[in-house]
């Protein structure tokens, strides 16, 4: 028996098969989980279709984060199925290629702001707002992935910080609103991985490179590892834990004035 | 055919799940025109390479490898 056992869980945000939330619903899959998908576009059907297969999951609904009639649809979908949900899984971000170059100011606009915060940020609190009702009572759990540069200024990641470190504060509020429904509100902060996402920030393997360096485990971290973290916050074990961030980054956060050598 | 080009091919059968064997696929072949990929397959495509090579391939040197024969052309002059 896994530590999974009998949950069922929703898991927004698998594009490829290096993404987080692809890793992830694999390990809770083996853990027990039973599982439902979101796919943004019909581009990304077919891939999120292969991950239900490996799964054995039936369960793949649309869903546009930035949509809130589409959001509604997917629960509406997901209550036919099942009488209740204990997990989500939220693996989302985006902001305009064009933002993530340069430093922060050169190419922020309102719009790419806006979208930034939307996709990133909104679409977290939209998931626990429509999920709410399926959930409660049932030690239920939200899950979301974030990012050091919530935290510190990191170069090109720019406007993603401000969206990320929005998404923190509503881990913080939105575990504070649903914890009198028994249902819990985390955040990984995972290291860089190189995932389609990924692909999206300049010089994302000199990143790579360096926490390699500067990290006290001297390695980057892998899909698997965060994969691990998201099945136990959200499982029974983690009955205690409610509106934290935890770092699956190989320590890298911790450090200052780090010695790379050459 | 060269290790690289065997180990290119390799990468571009499993990348876009092509129901060929590697020895069948064209050198000319366009990823997109001729293999059905989208431009998430041709970025994740670029991501194999760099790893398998270990070498970084800036976006604007990705944008111009469109058929097998430039994908190993590139990694040949620059890994």
């Amino acid at each position: 028996m896994g530590i999974l056992a009998g949950k069922k869980a929703l898991i927004v945000g698998v594009a490829s098969n290096r993404s987080i939330a692809w890793s992830t619903a694999e390990f809770m899959h083996q853990q027990g989980a039973e599982l439902a998908f979101t796919y943004l576009d019909d581009k990304l059907k077919k891939r999120v279709d292969k991950i239900a297969a490996a799964t054995n999951s039936d369960i793949v609904l649309p869903c546009d984060v930035n949509s809130d009639q589409q959001i509604e649809d997917v629960f509406t979908e997901l209550k036919k199925e099942w009488d209740g949900l204990d997990i989500i899984v939220h693996s989302v971000g985006f902001a305009p290629r064009e933002l993530l170059q340069g430093t922060y100011l050169d190419n922020l606009t309102r719009e790419g702001y806006r979208i930034a915060m939307d996709t990133s940020s909104y679409s977290f609190a939209a998931l626990g707002k429509a999920g709410r009702e399926m959930m409660q009572g049932r030690d239920a759990s939200l899950l979301t992935l974030t990012y050091l540069g919530a935290v510190r200024a990191m170069t090109n990641y720019n406007v993603m910080g401000v969206a990320k470190a929005a998404l923190e504060a509503n881990v913080r509020y939105m575990a504070h609103a649903l914890g009198a429904d028994g249902i819990r509100v985390n955040g990984i902060s995972a290291g860089p991985i190189k995932t389609l996402a990924a692909s999206g920030i300049g010089n994302f393997k000199s990143m790579l490179d360096h926490v390699a360096k500067a990290a006290p485990l001297k390695r980057n971290v892998t899909q698997e590892d965060v994969a691990k973290v998201a099945a136990f916050l959200s499982s029974d074990w983690a009955n205690g834990i409610t509106g934290e961030i935890t770092y699956v980054d190989a320590g890298y956060n911790i450090m200052a004035m780090t010695e790379v050598g050459d | 055919m060269s290790d690289v080009e065997n180990k290119v091919k390799e990468i571009v059968v499993e990348q876009l799940d092509l129901d060929i064997e590697v020895s069948d696929l064209n050198n000319s072949s366009s990823f997109v025109d001729d293999l059905g990929a989208d431009s998430l397959d041709t970025v994740e495509l670029v991501m194999a390479l760099e790893e398998e090579f270990e070498c970084e391939i800036p976006e604007e040197d990705a944008e111009k490898i469109t058929t097998v024969q430039q994908a190993i052309d590139y990694v040949t002059e620059n890994a």
